[in-house]
């Protein structure tokens, strides 16, 4: 595409991507370190967004740090397009970029996501940006930033399997739902941002390049295409994800992520897969979706 | 049959519109102009200006009327316009011993070269409901003062300086670039520059809680408050091609030094210390509290033990920013289905497993 052919598609007023080109390379820098470093929360210069910090900021600015006129975007909040943020997020890059949208995984080149992995397997050349609201893994343990940033330094990690253990112990399991905590190439203990623990497994060796962006407190990681990414366990008490006693009421798969729906308020409620464009894939094709 | 929601485009732009309907209330009511909010809304013009870090009268009002009055948000509003700012220079250090003051106190001394200049002030108004407001009306003109204030009116702390008995001042500007914390992330021990930026930054309130907790004995300083001055000061820069420092505009500040007991450490004698405010047009309960804040974060430097949460700089200064703490908090609104869905899975696997363990143990007992 041209420059004036791009002048045109974009909101007057505006630069491309609406941060300016200094802060669009201080961004690209940014994640150049985090993923030279896998899992290393690396600080930046973190800008007052036209959006409000904790709805997306980060994951904004690293998507606005990296997106070309000839990208397309995808934009999903707890697995949908439709989501009220979602829909805001993507008109703002419609807006400020010009750029073309999309709802399918597989024709995306970015996707920025808020707390779910798509189902649809990700493949190379495609980068996934996190929305990411605490970026440290430990700050539920230690809520001081000095002593975290040590405890990565030195990868003295003690607390965090201390607290797995109290888990254990008291409760017989692991009680951490989303936000799991993994370790990614065997080295940098990190929050994979609040998704379902469901979704850990697709970090490890995944294809494509994950990024992620936590704006309010200004920081950025990445997980390189094809890293080592390992769920935090015990050998005696194994990662497991969640499993339904039923498929999804739409598509009838069976080995998605489902959402629980109320449907009366008698107690009735059906499960339905929280990715909208995976199960409308599948009720178009059912043949052709993944987990047959 | 559940369908997956579609037309959330749609919804947000009808609940845009619906908001500017609302925000513009009954039409029958003459529609607020920027110029009554600057001149009549002066002390809410000043604080969004304050902490949303950006010194413009005009658009500080904009961002309140579009805001709906909603002062954190209209700093928001402000906040996010400034980000899009070229910045060209950094300013001289402002010199505000040469302000053209409109109020000046000090309550360490009964009188002070210069005097004590009451100017506008709440301070000794009963805070009586004036029914007579409710109508239009003009006030009753103030009398001119006898004798003129001064040009230079010396700082009450240089008087306690010279004795010795006051830390003396670090230079005011000592060549080192100064922190910008716009542009660079927090970092942890903080420079003071950095600390006041931040502190300058701040929700008034969070500031105002933090300097009372000292007041209440979390951190206590002695405080007492050395001067309070509020008058307008001279801006100025040195333009690389010139050379030479010209004047670039005239601002409104408030400035509070603050004067606390300090009992001495093993490198220091006994002298008072400082705490130090200032902010955008007149915001004495911002600068003051501020101030406090400043001298109870400079515990490390001064020998003291932090103990108190306004001593502790990581708690004051990751959570002073109300545009980030309004942010995370109501981002609670967002959906959390899928996160909760996680939880629901957990919590209802842990009551199974705590049901049957109470079986076994009801089947034991047996």
């Amino acid at each position: 595409m041209n420059a004036a052919a791009i002048d045109a598609k974009v909101e007057a007023g505006y630069n491309f991507a609406y941060l300016d080109e200094q802060t669009k390379r201080m961004i690209r820098r940014t994640i150049l370190k985090a993923v030279a470093v896998p899992g290393y929360q690396v600080p930046f210069g973190s800008r007052e967004m036209p959006l409000p910090f904790g709805w997306g900021t980060g994951g904004i600015q690293v998507t606005a740090g990296i997106i070309g006129p000839d990208d397309t975007l995808k934009v999903i909040d707890q697995g949908a397009d439709d989501t009220t943020n979602a829909v805001s997020i993507r008109a703002f890059f419609a807006k400020t970029a010009g750029v073309a949208t999309t709802d399918h995984t597989g024709a995306a080149s970015i996707i920025q996501t808020r707390h779910r992995v798509p189902e649809t397997p990700l493949r190379e050349g495609q980068v996934i940006v996190f929305q990411v609201p605490i970026p440290e893994p430990l700050r539920m343990l230690e809520p001081s930033e000095v002593e975290t940033r040590k405890i990565h330094a030195l990868e003295e990690y003690g607390v965090l399997q201390v607290s797995l253990y109290e888990d254990i112990a008291r409760h017989g399991r692991i009680a951490w739902a989303y936000n799991y905590p993994v370790v990614v190439n065997e080295r940098y203990v990190m929050s994979p941002s609040p998704i379902p623990k469901f979704d850990n497994p697709k970090l490890n060796r995944n294809p494509a390049l994950q990024l992620y962006g936590a704006g309010r407190e200004k920081r950025i990681y990445a997980v390189p295409p094809y890293t080592p990414v390992r769920s935090v366990d015990f050998e005696d008490h194994p990662f497991k994800i969640e499993s339904w006693d039923q498929p999804c009421a739409i598509c009838g798969s069976t080995a998605s992520f489902l959402d629980e729906v109320i449907t009366d308020d008698r107690g009735s409620r059906m499960y339905v897969c929280s990715d909208t464009d995976y199960c409308a894939d599948r009720v178009a094709e059912p043949r052709s979706a993944a987990d047959d | 049959m559940y369908v997956a929601v579609k037309g959330g485009e749609r919804a947000i732009e009808n609940s845009h519109k619906l908001l500017a309907e609302v925000r513009r209330g009954d039409p029958a009511v003459p529609e607020l102009t920027l110029a009554q909010i600057g001149e009549q809304l002066t002390l809410a013009v000043d604080r969004v200006m304050t902490e949303g870090s950006l010194y413009d009268r005009e658009l500080a009002a904009l961002a309140i009327k579009q805001a709906r009055g909603d002062l954190v948000e209209a700093i928001f509003l402000l906040r996010a316009y400034r980000t899009t700012l070229p910045r060209f220079a950094v300013s001289l250090p402002i010199e505000t011993a040469a302000m053209a003051v409109r109020r000046r106190i000090s309550a360490t001394f009964k009188d002070v070269p210069g005097g004590q200049i009451l100017g506008a002030t709440f301070d000794y108004t009963h805070r009586l409901l004036d029914f007579s407001l409710a109508e239009a009306g003009e006030p009753a003109a103030a009398e001119p003062a006898a004798q003129p204030i001064p040009d230079r009116l010396p700082h009450v702390s240089t008087l306690l300086e010279r004795e010795g008995l006051l830390e003396v001042a670090p230079p005011a500007d000592d060549g080192t670039p100064v922190g910008d914390l716009t542009r660079d992330p927090l970092r942890f021990p903080a420079d003071r520059d950095v600390r006041l930026q931040n502190l300058a930054r701040g929700d008034e309130g969070f500031l105002l809680a933090l300097g009372y907790s000292t007041q209440r004995g979390y951190g206590n300083n002695h405080p007492f408050a050395g001067e309070i001055r509020f008058g307008e000061v001279a801006v100025e820069m040195v333009p690389e091609e010139l050379g030479f420092a010209v004047e670039i505009a005239d601002i409104t500040v408030t400035e509070c030094e603050l004067v606390n007991q300090f009992k001495g450490s093993a490198k220091e004698p006994p002298q008072f210390t400082r705490g130090y405010g200032l902010c955008f047009g007149h915001g004495e309960r911002k600068a003051m509290s501020m101030a406090l804040v400043d001298r109870a974060l400079r515990a490390g430097e001064l020998g003291e033990e932090r103990k108190s949460p306004a001593q502790n700089e990581e708690f004051v200064l990751y959570h002073t920013d109300n545009v980030e703490a309004s942010g995370f908090v109501q981002h609670l609104k967002l959906p959390h289905y899928v996160d909760f869905q996680s939880e629901l899975v957990l919590v209802r696997a842990m009551r199974a497993q705590a049901e049957a363990s109470r079986k076994v143990m009801a089947e034991a007992a047996e």
